[in-house]
């Protein structure tokens, strides 16, 4: 028989996304577990680079969850400690040439009107900017909402300031249902009984979904990301050439990359990412190094001499049309989804967090769900299933 | 046909479309220490062409480390025991260079080794490399910087054998960054390499039996050492005399050594620690505490022996990131380090990959050897001496019988203060290793590093692994290093392209 909790929700994914959850359901005054397999940012949280972007999403419902991120991030950083290394430092996106620097800007403009700050900067502005970017650009964009957190400690922080009760190292096994309707879930350790369970799995959020009945094609896209060795301010925004647009929105398999350049508060360049749907293979890409490597160099002459220290990869948990799941599954009274936001997860957390914990109180929502509906694809048996491990 | 690696200058890279593919080795040997070096010349005695890559500028490894030749060091073996050995293969390295069975690569870092076919831009299985029905691919690309302008090269070869040896396992204690606190092994190479001694008068501390042979060194060298400070007690050895008997070489090594300290007058403390370094532009003195059975220093215990330098190791690592980067299966071994799972023949679990010495469990040079030739033999195809096997299974019982008795117990963390830097790259001290993982959920090794930024530094770990494994109540997991050492951004960008 499981024990009697008084709990309201149990979460399952303690990366950023079930942090947001925890804490913003804790503020809504409901009580909350948070179960994870592995540790506090174990998956996609701890392979990210943290960053909180509007300027690569066109206008839309993932830009309008960007948005309303983009605000409870800076109420956040006010709220929890400062390593979490919240950095409000702006994007600049450069067009090499003329026909970039045009998409950009038709791309600006409708970002544009539904609230993003876009301001346009000449080859002179840019060089201001950004005084080692290479010359010769056409122009480009910067967008001051654009910002930065440490993701592995912006999750361990709203974990510990939710109060969630942590149950780290212990594996979902069962979501346990009565009459159809969820009422926990078993782990390796314990049964935790709730009248609400919310899929933050991330990657592996399809697989928690096949546990509780129903089917979510979550898949994962790899990403390699470069490391630099210290050094002193060379970047000081979030810097990337246009095309990097084009790739998110992108649904092919094939590698895709346009580097994100950007420094660090303790010195190190961050150089990411590529993106690819190779299942969940962890072997070295030679050839992502080399686009990464190539594009940084392009972009900042100076980076060509600086050392690489280290390269690691994530899998991105997506979505067949690149919007996250978030809010109650209408085939499994009880169940919440939280899950498959792509490569932007950090920036999409609290506002994740703020949708699922509205739900959870039956509150009217800031955006609609609908959009983000769980059963919006085609014949969930019909689709793959690639829930590897 | 050419076995000359391909040479690409560095900042010309840019035009990588006509890489060229020249030269196909049989064998590529990682590492040119006493496993990698008897590995190349026995299997260039088997008529295979060999590529052998080393970081070191000359071969021989952190073992039969050279005094630089502007010493004019007249009898470089006086530091050495075995350098007979080792004399002997490298003047079968010299003819083997000249013939041009052997291509030999010093000053080389090897930074990946990848399937050929990975360089390709198609989806392929999860590691390990290699395909689904255990085929080693047709050929291997080792990716290397070169020289101290850093250049890139890349070898192919149809094999790889990693002779990639170990580093020194720290476990930090307060003070331990100041000046004349040295890697035991740091001393010897400083000795061997340098003849120079870290300090007049030098405590040497830790673990293992190389403290014995370090402060027998210097002892001669004409340094004072005023205590050899061990933690473990030599008792332990008791449950593996079989082993010991079986060893009568060794044995006989550590009564040279034995002799040697009695002759200089060095106090061998067993059970004890040096729980704490004192000065303040450089060591003046240690403190030094008994330790119970799981290391955790006693109180009352302590007391001060002045020195002007600390010579402190604790056993060695085995230095695995090109292999786990390959996906090659590793174990847990008798000290406590993780090593690769090697069978009868040097293979790891990845077909076409081979290994020998300290990668497959920390014994030493004298196996190292013997295994390097047992992999070579392999490699060719040839039947396995049975002496050789014999030769390999008594050094290894010798060796495991060590390492389990100086394995490090569990309560050393006890010596940590919470203000004493675990991670010296980024200033990182016990204490907030201790938050992350007390208040902030990092179970293990690798939150707490994505929590404190310990080990992101530029050792990339290799100082701090043990300590923030240790204090996130783990063992310490296999070196993964994608990167086996900083790259120069420009050589990856230079590399060549997967297809048109």
């Amino acid at each position: 028989m499981p024990k009697r909790h008084p709990l309201d929700v149990v979460i399952v994914g303690a990366g950023v996304v079930g942090a947001a959850c925890a804490y913003y359901a804790a503020r809504a005054g409901l009580r909350a577990a948070v179960v994870d397999r592995g540790p506090v940012a174990g998956g996609t949280t701890g392979a990210g680079e943290g960053n909180l972007l509007v300027s690569d999403k066109e206008a839309g419902p993932e830009l309008d969850l960007a948005l309303l991120s983009a605000g409870l991030w800076r109420d956040l950083a006010a709220d929890l400690p400062e390593e979490i290394e919240y950095e409000p430092k702006g994007g600049l996106v450069i067009a090499p040439d003329e026909t970039a620097l045009k998409a950009l800007r038709a791309f600006a403009e409708g970002q544009r009107a539904v609230g993003v700050e876009a301001v346009e900067a000449g080859p002179a502005e840019l060089r201001e900017l950004e005084p080692h970017l290479a010359p010769g650009r056409a122009g480009g964009f910067l967008y001051p909402q654009d910002a930065q957190v440490q993701p592995a400690q912006a999750a361990a922080r709203l974990l510990a300031a939710s109060g969630a009760e942590l149950h780290l190292g212990e594996e979902v096994t069962a979501v346990l249902t009565a009459g159809g309707a969820v009422r926990g879930v078993r782990t390796t350790r314990r049964e935790l009984a709730a009248p609400a369970v919310v899929n933050a799995a991330g990657t592996w959020g399809g697989r928690i979904a096949e546990l509780a009945g129903t089917a979510l094609p979550v898949l994962p896209r790899r990403g390699f990301v470069l490391v630099t060795e210290p050094l002193p301010r060379v970047v000081r925004h979030k810097v990337y050439a246009a095309d990097y647009i084009a790739d998110v929105a992108s649904g092919s398999a094939a590698l895709q990359s346009s580097a994100v350049v950007e420094g660090t508060p303790a010195g190190p360049v961050l150089i990411g990412a590529t993106r690819e749907r190779v299942g969940f293979d962890r072997s070295l890409s030679t050839e992502a190094l080399r686009r990464l490597a190539g594009q940084a160099a392009a972009l900042f002459p100076v980076l060509a001499d600086a050392r690489v220290l280290r390269a690691y990869h994530g899998f991105r948990p997506y979505l067949p049309d690149h919007l996250p799941a978030i809010g109650p599954d209408p085939r499994v009274p009880g169940l919440l989804h939280a899950c498959g936001h792509e490569g932007a997860g950090i920036g999409l957390a609290p506002a994740t967090g703020v949708l699922v914990a509205a739900a959870l109180t039956g509150a009217e929502p800031p955006l609609p769900l609908h959009p983000f509906r769980p059963d919006r694809f085609p014949d969930p048996a019909a689709q793959p299933k690639e829930t590897g491990r | 046909m050419p076995t000359s690696p391909s040479d690409l200058p560095g900042p010309g890279a840019q035009d990588a479309a006509d890489h060229p593919e020249e030269g196909l080795a049989d064998l590529a040997v990682v590492g040119a220490g006493p496993a990698g070096l008897a590995a190349a010349v026995t299997a260039a005695g088997f008529g295979l062409r060999v590529t052998l890559i080393d970081a070191g500028e000359r071969p021989g490894g952190q073992f039969y480390r050279h005094p630089a030749p502007q010493l004019g060091a007249e009898r470089p073996e006086a530091l050495h025991h075995g350098w007979a050995a080792f004399a002997a293969r490298e003047r079968a390295l010299r003819a083997h260079t000249a013939s041009g069975r052997v291509t030999y690569l010093p000053g080389h870092h090897v930074w990946t080794v990848v399937p050929q076919d990975a360089a390709q831009d198609a989806p392929q299985d999860a590691a390990p490399a290699g395909d689904a029905a255990g085929r080693a691919p047709a050929a291997w690309v080792l990716h290397a910087v070169a020289g101290p302008e850093e250049h890139a090269v890349a070898v192919r070869a149809r094999a790889v054998l990693l002779a990639t040896g170990s580093y020194e396992r720290q476990l930090p204690f307060p003070g331990w960054t100041l000046p004349g606190v040295v890697g035991a092994g740091g001393a010897q190479a400083m000795l061997k390499g340098g003849l120079v001694l870290p300090g007049r008068r030098v405590v040497v501390a830790g673990s293992g039996p190389l403290l014995l042979a370090v402060a027998g060194s210097l002892a001669s060298a004409g340094a004072r050492v005023p205590a050899v400070v061990e933690a473990a007690a030599y008792t332990g050895y008791a449950p593996a005399l079989p082993a010991l008997l079986r060893n009568p070489a060794k044995l006989a090594e550590g009564a040279v050594y034995g002799g040697a300290l009695l002759r200089h007058g060095v106090r061998l403390l067993t059970r004890h620690a040096v729980t704490e370094a004192h000065g303040t532009d450089r060591v003046e003195a240690v403190t030094v505490a008994r330790l119970d059975a799981d290391w955790r220093p006693l109180p009352g215990t302590a007391r001060r022996i002045p020195c002007d330098a600390v010579a402190v190791g604790h056993g060695l690592v085995p230095q695995l990131e090109l292999a786990t980067g390959l996906g090659c299966a590793t174990r847990r071994a008798a000290d406590g380090t993780a090593a690769l799972d090697l069978d009868a023949l040097q293979r790891t679990s990845v077909p076409g990959i081979w290994s020998a010495g300290e990668t497959g469990g920390i014994a030493g040079a004298q196996p190292a050897l013997v295994e390097g030739e047992i992999a070579a033999h392999a490699v060719a195809g040839r039947p396995v001496p049975a002496a050789l096997v014999r030769r390999r299974a008594r050094l290894r019982a010798f060796a495991d019988a060590m390492g389990r008795a100086h394995r490090p117990g569990e309560g050393w963390t006890g010596w940590l203060r919470d203000d004493t830097d675990v991670c010296r790259c980024e200033e990182v001290p016990a204490g907030r290793i201790r938050e992350a993982v007390a208040d902030l959920g990092a179970g293990d090794a690798r939150t707490a590093k994505l929590l404190t930024r310990a080990g992101m530094g530029w050792c990339q770990g290799r100082m701090c692994g043990p300590a923030v494994a240790a204090l996130a109540g783990e063992e310490q997991a296999p070196d993964r290093r994608p990167l086996s050492c900083p790259v120069p951004m420009r050589l990856l960008a230079g590399l060549p392209p997967a297809d048109g």
